[in-house]
């Protein structure tokens, strides 16, 4: 390898290198400095890292390509998700500070195991080969066991954490099963020369490995029949936690599904999307009909973000560049409102402590207007009906879906979501409808303004509305 | 002088909006224990915008040449260009009067809510988005815009029943919001396949554009699913009686005078001219449909004992008429149902109001505890008497117009259904006749009406401009005919240019 490939290979890395690096450093930092305000310096200093990375992988890469011997490859879907995933984890860790202050929880090891996430996430969106794959999952789930249990002297964290490992240590022998199959099949673990391998005729143990890979993918986005430790975790972890859980993973593997699916798979779409179809009409199922008795609202979220997996799903199973474009506009719309939400969710502070049932919600809209508001928006975005913007995410899903004629399944997605819409509703009848006396304390001034502008964006991102679909579908079209 | 100045409609359409926005920003500024303030405020501010509004819509109609087919005052933007959607707005004879109508009944809505004391701010908000999303349905040009407004309706609605409604409002919030979404959703896919196939969201566009017969049929349905619970037709007309009970007066006046009428509107706009051959094949089983719901729902109103009840239930029997006559498709029908949907929006804004000057001053809407109103309140007796009449259908009022002419469309078809819908009225009377008797007629044996007071000023002013708009359409109904005609006339060339087409 010349120095010339290797500065070729290594400036397609920036942002990896960045997050690497700069996770590294940080961990230093937080070690070797003593004093007060380290944590506070470590997580200001990781919020600016995952910004950066954002950019450097939207601006700093120039070229695209492929990498280390074509394992890891830098093309147009990986720039737009590697930004997506920086940015929201950039805010998730914004939301992650007042919490962590205010439950004694600001070790410097939270932002440290933040990075080295979404390192990982970065790492799969790059994915070009089993192991790089293998290597970025890993990476990105060890981190999040951690943060999952993070709160240590919590009983219901810890369950959580250890559900998770427990849960997520079988889906990736499952994974690394079929991984396996897959190499052993197709005689290498490149992307592209899996694709050559499958376009040279079907084979039965690559079939059976690509199951065992979607099995352990399906996981990883939390889709049903694989949703199991959901709702658990949701509850259970930090809130600050669950709402990183519930955006930038969620994004990186469903990418990563669908880049498997589509790019060395692709010639079999006829193989894999009747599972794809049954796992996504499940997940909806689950996700709407699992929500609507739900009592505490991160385990609503949870429901909500198992079926909204179901959407994301339907766009992967149209496996066209229709398909592939809509789910970008749909992840980033569903995470503008996940994040607002969770911003909400955060600002469920009475003087007693954090609240988490949906009857705390009680007369928001009158005893605190502004939040009230946001969380009756966002609410509806998540929900996809209009005049939100999140209605134009479900929207192109079912449009990818009507155009590769799935029709049954673009019938099932919509009233799918009519029952969706129920409990969606529910919250904002308690927040519009019902009256309570409890007041919450003043949240941080983060929380306050990730909340409301998260909240105004589900209707000022309308007009603008044409930059992302654009950008998202030129992605579409370079890809396939 | 408009044509020119392209985003007039626009500008109409969202000027209720933007007086939400201004009472919106002082709510959220203004101190809170200012609360008199804020709400005085809000009450002026959205006066002012439906005014607005109103001024704006009057000169639309005095710009609006009538002999021209195709769109006029067409507004667009480009917007998601890249995969053909559109922002595209643009009105013709056939929607011309809708916005109007929403334009006139507005301003009385936000006259008629004086009875409402908490949460007057966000009160007003809710209302004039509603405003803009309702002006927006009968203006937008494009599937996806319109689908937008479509829906986007239910969510102020929603709020509008669920926080100032009577007893039961969280049941009949929902209930109004699932019903109508489920409804609405098949035809969001529907639109998407249209979408597919002409590769455009613009109605221009489609309007042109023949779908396979097959392909009409399961769009037809589709859209029908969604149209017929707007509209409401039998059996699917459930959400409405709750809805109506249950949502303060001016929700009631809105959702009868305008809301309704977006199912009517989509059935003229989308079902007939896009898929004539699959509205030819269905017109049997919408005519069915419009006669049972003519007989039938004429039948339970006759045996509520809820007022506000027995209007709703009236008013599903009178959107009979209007689905009788667009599926008639010949010139009287279609004009007919035109006439019919502007005429009970004002007739059924006018006894919703009605009842809410009795409700304002009782609580009650049962009819068994009134009677002898008119000893106490000669004046309400009156307008609540011509009210009624026009919702019978007497001559010389607005509501004789519209069932006659969309009967005479009917018979032409064929004489059975006419007869139906002839039976209907004769019901209509009876149930009217009695509730205006038990209401107004006979002694006064309840004691608690003894105090009871004639109409206030406000109340007056409320009342003129819809006993002049009855009077005047009754007796001129030119003045709506004489806009629609063209169009009317246009849709219906293309619509037997189609048939004879496919017959072939």
């Amino acid at each position: 390898m010349t120095a010339d490939m290797l500065s070729h290979d290594l400036s397609l890395l920036i942002p990896e290198l960045v997050l690497a690096g700069g996770a590294m450093a940080l961990l230093m930092l937080g070690v070797f400095l003593k004093g007060d305000g380290t944590e506070k310096l470590v997580q200001w200093l990781t919020v600016g890292l995952l910004a950066a990375a954002g950019l450097a992988a939207l601006f700093l890469v120039s070229g695209e390509g492929t990498a280390f011997n074509d394992s890891f490859v830098f093309d147009s879907l990986a720039r737009f998700s590697k930004t997506a995933i920086a940015l929201v984890a950039a805010v998730a860790m914004l939301l992650a500070m007042p919490y962590l202050q205010a439950e004694k929880l600001g070790k410097i090891e939270y932002p440290v195991l933040v990075a080295l996430a979404v390192t990982g996430m970065v790492m799969m969106v790059s994915a070009n080969d089993l192991i790089a794959m293998y290597m970025g999952i890993e990476l990105q789930s060890l981190a999040l066991y951690v943060l999952a249990a993070f709160n240590r002297d919590s009983l219901r964290a810890s369950e959580a954490g250890l559900k998770y490992f427990v849960l997520g240590a079988l889906s990736s022998g499952l994974l690394l099963y079929g991984a396996s199959l897959v190499y052993g099949f197709a005689g290498s673990t490149g992307f592209n020369d899996i694709a050559l391998a499958v376009e040279s005729g079907s084979n039965i143990g690559l079939t059976v490995g690509l199951v065992f890979v979607i099995c352990g993918l399906a996981f990883k986005v939390s889709a049903a029949p694989f949703h199991m430790w959901t709702p658990d975790v949701y509850e259970g972890a930090p809130t600050p936690v669950t709402a990183f859980f519930a955006t930038a993973p969620k994004f990186a593997a469903i990418v990563l599904l669908a880049r498997v699916l589509m790019e060395p798979f692709g010639a079999v779409v006829d193989q894999w999307r009747d599972v794809i179809w049954m796992i996504a009409v499940l997940s909806m199922a689950v996700g709407a009909f699992g929500a609507l008795t739900q009592q505490n609202i991160k385990r609503l979220m949870a429901y909500s973000s198992i079926g909204n997996m179901g959407y994301a799903l339907v766009a992967v199973a149209a496996a066209s560049q229709t398909g592939l474009w809509a789910l970008l506009v749909f992840m980033t719309l569903y995470m503008v409102g996940v994040i607002g939400s969770f911003a909400g969710i955060l600002s469920m502070r009475t003087r007693e402590g954090m609240v988490e049932q949906i009857s705390d919600l009680a007369g928001l809209a009158q005893r605190n207007p502004g939040l009230g508001w946001s969380i009756t928006a966002l609410m509806f975005s998540i929900g996809g009906l209009p005049f939100m913007v999140g209605f134009f995410g479900k929207f192109f899903v079912v449009y990818a879906a009507v155009q590769a004629d799935l029709m049954v399944l673009a019938v099932l997605a919509v009233l799918f979501s009519v029952v969706g819409a129920a409990y969606y509703l529910r919250i904002v009848k308690v927040i519009w409808f019902d009256t309570s006396e409890v007041e919450f304390v003043p949240s941080a001034v983060s929380t306050y303004w990730i909340a409301r502008i998260a909240g105004l964006a589900t209707v000022l991102l309308l007009p603008v509305l044409g930059w992302l679909v654009f950008r998202a579908y030129s992605v579409g079209l370079a890809l396939l | 002088m408009f044509g020119e100045f392209e985003a007039f409609l626009s500008i109409l359409t969202f000027v209720p909006a933007l007086g939400a926005l201004v009472i919106a920003i002082f709510r959220f500024t203004a101190r809170s224990d200012d609360q008199a303030l804020i709400d005085r405020n809000s009450r002026w501010v959205a006066w002012l915008a439906t005014m607005v509004t109103l001024g704006m819509s009057v000169l639309l109609l005095a710009n609006f040449d009538a002999e021209a087919t195709g769109f006029q005052f067409v507004h667009e933007v480009t917007w998601l260009e890249q995969i053909g959607l559109g922002y595209r707005m643009g009105v013709d004879g056939l929607s011309v009067l809708f916005v109007v109508l929403t334009a006139f009944l507005m301003p009385i809505c936000i006259m008629a809510s004086g009875a409402i004391k908490t949460r007057v701010a966000d009160y007003m908000i809710a209302f004039l988005l509603l405003e803009t999303m309702v002006i927006g349905v009968f203006c937008a040009l494009d599937l996806v815009v319109f689908y937008i407004f479509f829906e986007g309706g239910l969510i102020p609605m929603f709020i509008i029943i669920g926080v100032w409604g009577g007893q039961n409002r969280v049941y009949a919030a929902f209930k109004f919001f699932l019903y109508t979404l489920l409804g609405s959703v098949l035809m969001l896919v529907a639109m998407i396949a249209m979408f597919l196939q002409a590769g455009t969201t613009d109605v221009t566009v489609l309007l042109e554009t023949e779908f396979a017969r097959n392909a009409q049929m399961w769009m037809w349905l589709a859209f029908f699913a969604s149209f017929a619970v707007k509209m409401p037709m039998w059996p699917v007309h459930t959400w409405l009686p709750d809805a109506h009970v249950q949502a303060p007066t001016a929700g009631s006046v809105i959702l009868a005078g305008v809301l309704l009428k977006l199912g009517g509107y989509g059935f003229l706009r989308f079902s007939l001219p896009m898929f004539p051959e699959a509205s030819d094949y269905f017109a049997p089983m919408v005519f069915v449909l419009s006669i049972i719901a003519i007989i039938y729902t004429s039948l339970v109103a006759f045996r509520q004992t809820d007022i506000k009840k027995l209007i709703a239930y009236s008013s599903v029997a009178h959107m009979g008429f209007v689905t009788m006559g667009l599926f008639a498709m010949n010139e009287t029908g279609v004009q007919g149902a035109i006439f019919q949907m502007i005429s009970h929006g004002v007739i059924s804004g006018a006894l919703f109001l009605c009842v809410g000057v009795i409700y304002d001053r009782m609580h009650t809407r049962e009819i068994a505890f009134y009677g002898g109103l008119v000893h106490k309140m000669p004046v309400f007796a009156a307008i609540f008497g011509l009210f009624a009449m026009a919702n019978v259908g007497l001559p010389g009022t607005s509501g004789f117009v519209g069932e006659i002419m969309t009967m005479v469309g009917a018979f032409q078809v064929s004489w059975w259904i006419a007869t139906g819908a002839a039976v209907g009225v004769i019901l209509s009377a009876m149930y009217m006749l009695t509730v205006y008797r038990d209401v107004v007629f006979g002694e006064i044996t309840n004691p608690k009406l003894e105090t009871i007071t004639d109409l206030n000023r406000m109340e007056w002013l409320i009342f003129i401009p819809l006993i002049i708009g009855t009077l005047l359409l009754g007796v001129f109904s030119t003045l709506i005919t004489d806009v629609t005609a063209t169009a009317v006339d246009h849709l219906l060339s293309n619509y037997d240019a189609a048939l004879a087409a496919s017959a072939q």
